[in-house]
């Protein structure tokens, strides 16, 4: 690992949404090239986080620092060059259905990236859908891909502008165990082949084990434990934190 | 006098702040496209894109029903003036109601149904599934992509749809009129234009300008704020609809007044 260089800060971050308070007082690094699984039950505000990096919801109080800068305090123009060097892989994948999946990828590329000729963007994208294995699909419609497919486009999209960081939220939810896998070991590739730095959310231990170096697991809004797999899950003396191991891998 | 129930205030004044709230967002929405549509970048394909999906799809409907219409109100008109010895009168007559509020109402209606829902619905599933949101954090503005363009598309291609449904409405009830009365279609169209002054045609335009910049913005609003999940988007589909005809209704008064103004009346 990169000498633990910081690229994101999150200090004492509150959020609240009407009297249900989601995020209370969270404190959070990540590490340049670092895999960052952050854990936690449906509605505990894992999501919240990310899109709070990315400048989609803004915190109540408490600091996000993403590569030095306090994103709510950037103007819309450094916001959306902050926002280039993040990748986000929707859990839906959010692929735009009225286009092609070439159309969905050139669609962030030719706004951002005016001087490439068209081929270059052609060969751009091919490259892309090569290492995600998808070369095929490149004229069919969302709708005409299953589940896996669409995650990987997800992933091929956001990579289409070089990002440092990849967020990832539900990478393998509603999947079936082996495309799961083939989704865990595309985002280690990712953080292998683009040197990114990633925060995966999920509820899925067996992701979480396979791809990240830490895991951090959120709990009544606050993190509950930091620290790598095997110091987090298997001697948990939280209960709630030992009934999640013993859910995902006893009970399934 | 029985005093108010207390559980009353409080859901009227709910129901208040709730309208205020949303009339301060409608607002809020309509001042960030005039905002928003003079500044660069410019998605010129996208709006050419959506001109084709408005105006050219919408063609054999709007054909269709104005076609309908200038029969209809043809066959309708007749007897009564027919009455008075003045069916000669049909051409200038049917001018005069197809041109000033015919034309544009029966056009803006349809496309209420068929555009502005479409638009409500589009919108509307794009924000349930994050795909508004991926267009923001891959640092492209999705209101103009998605909003602007719609919105231009439909102010451009509404006044074409009308003078088009015009045209074929005036043609409808041409041929009734060929069939019953024996005009000619020189002598028929030559009553339409002594009939229609400039006047019927500008303001016929800019109603229509502002029937078209209504169902994009209403379209586009409703789907834009959809929430839900699938309801929400069926939801924001028929407010929209519903909520451009109660628009389009409102407006085509408004400007009967200013016209009537005009011309004195």
């Amino acid at each position: 690992m990169n000498q633990r260089e910081k690229v994101v800060e999150i200090r004492d971050l509150k959020k609240a949404f009407g009297d249900l308070e989601v995020l209370k007082g969270v404190d959070l690094d990540l590490f340049k090239e670092e895999n960052l699984v952050v854990l936690g039950k449906s509605g505990s505000g894992k999501s919240v986080l990310i899109k709070i990096m990315v400048g989609l919801l803004t915190q109540d109080s408490g600091s996000m620092k993403v590569f030095g800068q306090e994103v709510s305090r950037l103007k819309k123009r450094d916001l959306n060059a902050l926002r280039l060097k993040i990748g986000f892989s929707f859990q839906n994948s959010a692929l735009y259905d009225s286009m092609t999946v070439r159309e969905n990828m050139e669609f962030p590329l030719v706004r951002n990236e005016k001087n490439l000729t068209r081929a270059e963007i052609s060969r751009r994208i091919e490259e892309l859908l090569d290492s995600v294995g998808l070369p095929q699909t490149i004229n069919q419609m969302p709708s005409e891909l299953s589940g896996g497919q669409k995650k990987r486009i997800g992933v091929a999209r956001t990579l289409i502008l070089n990002p440092e960081i990849m967020l990832y939220d539900e990478p393998t939810a509603g999947l079936d165990p082996i495309t799961c896998g083939d989704i865990n070991n595309l985002i280690l590739e990712v953080r292998e082949r683009y040197k990114t730095s990633s925060i995966v959310i999920t509820h899925d231990l067996t992701c979480a084990k396979q791809t990240g170096d830490r895991m951090a697991v959120l709990l009544d809004g606050q993190f509950d434990a930091l620290g790598t797999f095997e110091e987090v899950f298997p001697n948990a003396e939280d209960d709630r934190i030992k009934s999640f191991y013993d859910y995902n891998f006893i009970n399934s | 006098m029985a005093e108010e129930p207390d559980d009353r205030k409080p859901l009227l004044s709910k129901k208040l702040d709730k309208f205020f709230v949303g009339l301060n967002d409608a607002w809020n929405f309509v001042r960030r496209f005039f905002q928003e549509v003079f500044l660069p970048p410019y998605e010129f394909k996208e709006v050419v894109h959506q001109c084709y999906r408005i105006g050219v799809e919408s063609l054999p409907l709007i054909s269709l029903t104005g076609f309908i219409v200038g029969i209809v109100f043809t066959n309708q008109s007749r007897p009564s003036l027919s009455e008075f010895g003045a069916a000669s009168w049909l051409p200038s007559l049917i001018s005069i109601a197809v041109v000033r509020a015919m034309g544009p109402l029966v056009t803006a209606l349809i496309a209420a149904g068929k555009v502005g829902s479409s638009i409500g619905a589009e919108i509307g599933s794009m924000k349930v599934t994050e795909q508004i949101d991926a267009m923001e954090v891959s640092a492209t503005n999705p209101f103009k992509f998605l909003v602007v363009t719609r919105v231009l598309a439909t102010t451009f291609m509404i006044p074409l749809l009308v003078m088009y449904t015009d045209f074929v409405a005036l043609m409808g009830s041409f041929l009734s009129v060929n069939k019953n009365e024996l005009v000619s279609l020189t002598t028929f169209f030559v009553q339409v234009f002594e009939s229609i002054t400039f006047l019927d045609v500008t303001s016929s335009i800019v109603k229509s300008i502002l029937f078209g910049f209504t169902i994009g913005i209403v379209g586009c609003y409703k789907g834009y704020n959809s929430s839900k999940g699938t309801e929400g988007v069926g939801l924001a589909a028929n407010a929209a609809v519903v909520m451009a005809m109660f628009l389009i209704f409102i407006e085509e008064l408004l400007v009967l007044q200013i016209v009537n103004a005009i011309r004195g009346v």
